[in-house]
């Protein structure tokens, strides 16, 4: 069962080795030609590529791939203003770039946390303007991609700082910090996100003093980084707990102080161990941003319906859209844990 | 003397710093909810719990509990909750059994058979349930064809715009104990008899069942390399087949590495099965938030929803945690 044969000479006694397997070999490419047959008559043969309603109506066995040729834009930007486009499609570049070059462990050094300071004000200046000659676009018109990975990557910076102070209060001498750090984790990780989401939509509002609302896109981002926190504080309080103890008693031995073996000694190797548990983590809160839509954020998948649900002319070809925000999603999701991978390689913390 | 001294002012700070951060919290806690009442007393909202007595005013269109409008709330909560359990249960049991069989899948000796369920798992977990069920619902509403003429999937089970219709146990004359299966008949005007379940249904039950199959391959497949290669040797020269060895001597060693984890995935599931109100199913979610619309107590519905989470959660994990208890090595826990 364990030990896998690698290569094509294992592969060929794996597939014709025996009657059996020659057998389900057979029977498995049968199935895939088929499988593969059919989807590539849909999706290519038969499939319409231009914007053109008309064609995609006349055409009966074949996917209408015109609705994204037509619909990206909406799709991918939601309802900010149509000629202003660039400017979320510029935030979105600039917080991926700095994402990618943070993914790098050669790039860990401490100004990244400038860097990251100037490329969310970069975010935020483009997104809502009001700088530069930039004309206002205000919250509630923000949406698709852009609102998708904002969330993700603002709600997990917020988050971070809090779960840190979780972890460290769940393993405090003082049983007070204690007690209340492990309620708060495991009664924000016992009720569903969208609980959150509605009474981050709901309840929040009746908190705040008359006359200062505060925006539905700030309190959809307190309820996440709330939830998230209590998630990451697990996995962090994990990493602090592989540290061996006795690290921390040779540094109180060498004249450290209570703070400085946190910060210099337990909390680094903390970190770097729980790093692939991290990034899976991201790849969580990536797919959960998509829940805002329930409390009326349309963020990628919001952006759908938003672009199709109104236009009866391209309604009919939903699942066309589906499958292009499905694959924007898994690109991004896949691409994640694949660096996960590579990172738990290169970083030597491998569980296996 | 002197350390001693410091750590005895140490212990009374520690102890004053705790105190005082007790104190703030429940403060913090005190003003939070004075202040909410305020507000909500200046908007003219009614508070408190009393509405649970009152009739609904809204009716719930499935379930196992009947349930129409003149019912009082908290009886729709019932049927919520019911609801929930309803859905939450056959997805476990699908997901579970299909995570399984996937997870053996991506060892299995065969190049193609681990492709097909590297894929699965891959294209499935990297896609937001949320997406997956709205796909699912758009394509039971309008790719499947009209309750009058259903699709025959296999014996007595039909498919169509409609809802699936499957053989379900009934109580003979006079009895309440299921006596025989009563089987769908295909009509005029559509399938009849049997259990008809419907779109919204069957959507929430396959997505979560597909998507959490994904996650439940993973941890099957990580608690079987868990299982050390010389059992399965000593299993193949005592001459047990393939099927033998995974059966008696990997599985159950390997469960004391997939419990655990499976836990959080069935807790995950549940806490998933909230989704149903993105797509019409009527599930606890969906009950409360029909009711925050129509009476505005949000306080007390979310309360609701988070208790009654949190009861679920609390009866999975100890559940689980009394298998975990068989399935561990003796003397662990």
């Amino acid at each position: 069962m364990r030990n896998v044969a690698q290569g094509p000479i294992a592969w060929r006694s794996e597939l014709w080795g025996s009657p059996l397997r020659a057998l389900a070999t057979v029977l498995l490419l049968g199935v895939l030609a088929w499988a593969g047959f059919h989807a590539f008559e849909w999706g290519v043969v038969h499939a319409v590529f231009r914007p053109d309603a008309d064609a995609c109506r006349a055409v009966q066995h074949g996917a209408c791939w015109g609705v994204v040729a037509e619909k990206w834009r909406p799709m991918l930007f939601g309802r900010f203003p149509y000629e202003e486009q660039w400017r979320p499609a510029i935030a979105v570049v600039v917080l991926s770039a700095v994402t990618v070059l943070s993914a790098w462990p050669r790039s860990w050094r401490w100004w990244l946390v400038p860097l990251w300071l100037v490329a969310l004000l970069l975010f935020v200046g483009l997104m809502h303007g009001g700088v530069a000659g930039l004309s206002v676009v205000p919250t509630s018109r923000w949406g698709g991609l852009p609102l998708t990975i904002g969330l993700a990557v603002v709600g997990l910076a917020l988050a971070f700082p809090l779960a840190l102070l979780l972890a460290m209060g769940r393993r405090s001498e003082w049983p007070v910090v204690r007690t209340l750090s492990a309620s708060y984790i495991e009664l924000v990780r016992g009720v569903p996100l969208i609980s959150v989401l509605f009474m981050a939509s709901f309840l929040l509002p009746l908190l705040w003093p008359a006359g200062w609302q505060p925006d539905v896109l700030v309190r959809v981002l307190m309820g996440l980084t709330l939830f998230v926190a209590a998630y990451l504080a697990e996995i962090i309080r994990g990493g602090l707990q592989a540290v061996p103890r006795g690290q921390t008693e040779v540094a109180m031995a060498l004249g450290f102080g209570r703070w400085p073996v946190q910060r210099d000694i337990v909390l680094p190797q903390a970190l770097r161990l729980v790093v692939p548990a991290l990034t899976n983590s991201v790849v969580g809160t990536l797919k959960d941003t998509s829940l805002v839509t329930v409390v009326g954020l349309f963020e990628l998948t919001g952006a759908l319906g938003l672009a199709l649900g109104g236009d009866p002319v391209w309604r009919p070809f939903y699942l066309e859209g589906y499958l292009f925000v499905a694959a924007v999603y898994w690109l991004l999701c896949f691409g994640l844990s694949r660096y996960s991978v590579w990172l738990e390689r290169r970083l030597g913390t491998s569980s296996a | 003397m002197r350390q001693e001294g410091a750590s005895r002012r140490g212990a009374w700070l520690a102890w004053l710093v705790q105190a005082l951060l007790v104190l703030a919290v429940v403060a913090g806690a005190v003003w939070v909810v004075n202040h909410a009442l305020d507000v909500l007393r200046a908007r003219g909202v009614r508070s408190g719990f009393d509405f649970l007595t009152e009739p609904a005013g809204f009716s719930i269109s499935e379930g196992w509990l009947d349930f129409d409008a003149s019912q009082p709330s908290w009886r729709a909560f019932l049927a919520g909750l019911i609801n929930t359990v309803r859905a939450a249960v056959p997805a476990a049991i699908f997901a579970v059994v299909l995570g399984t069989l996937i997870g053996i899948g991506r060892l299995a000796p065969h190049v193609l058979l681990r492709g097909i369920c590297t894929a699965y798992v891959e294209l499935l977990r990297n896609v937001p349930l949320l997406v997956q069920l709205l796909m699912l619902a758009f394509a039971m509403a309008n790719l499947l064809p009209d309750p009058t003429e259903p699709v025959h999937l296999l014996p007595g089970v039909w498919l169509s715009k409609g809802g699936l219709s499957v053989p379900w146990p009934v109580a003979g004359e006079g009895g309440w104990w299921p006596t025989h299966f009563e089987w769908p008949e295909r009509g005029d005007f559509g399938v009849s008899g049997g259990a008809a379940l419907s779109p919204e249904y069957v959507t929430i039950v396959a997505g979560l069942s597909l998507y959490s199959a994904a996650f439940v391959a993973e941890i099957v497949r990580a608690g079987i390399l868990s299982v050390s290669q010389g059992q399965v040797l000593a299993g193949q020269a005592l001459g047990l087949s393939s099927v033998q060895q995974l059966r008696i001597v990997i599985l159950p060693q390997a469960l004391r590495v997939i419990v655990p984890s499976l836990t959080n995935q069935l807790l995950s599931l549940t806490k998933n099965s909230s989704l149903a109100v993105a797509v019409g199913y009527p599930e606890l979610v969906s009950v409360a938030n029909t009711t925050i619309g129509s009476n505005g107590r949000a306080f007390e519905c979310i309360a609701i929803i988070m208790a009654v989470y949190l009861l679920l959660s609390l009866v999975i994990s100890f559940g689980m945690n009394r298998y975990n208890a068989r399935v561990a090595l003796r003397g662990w826990r």
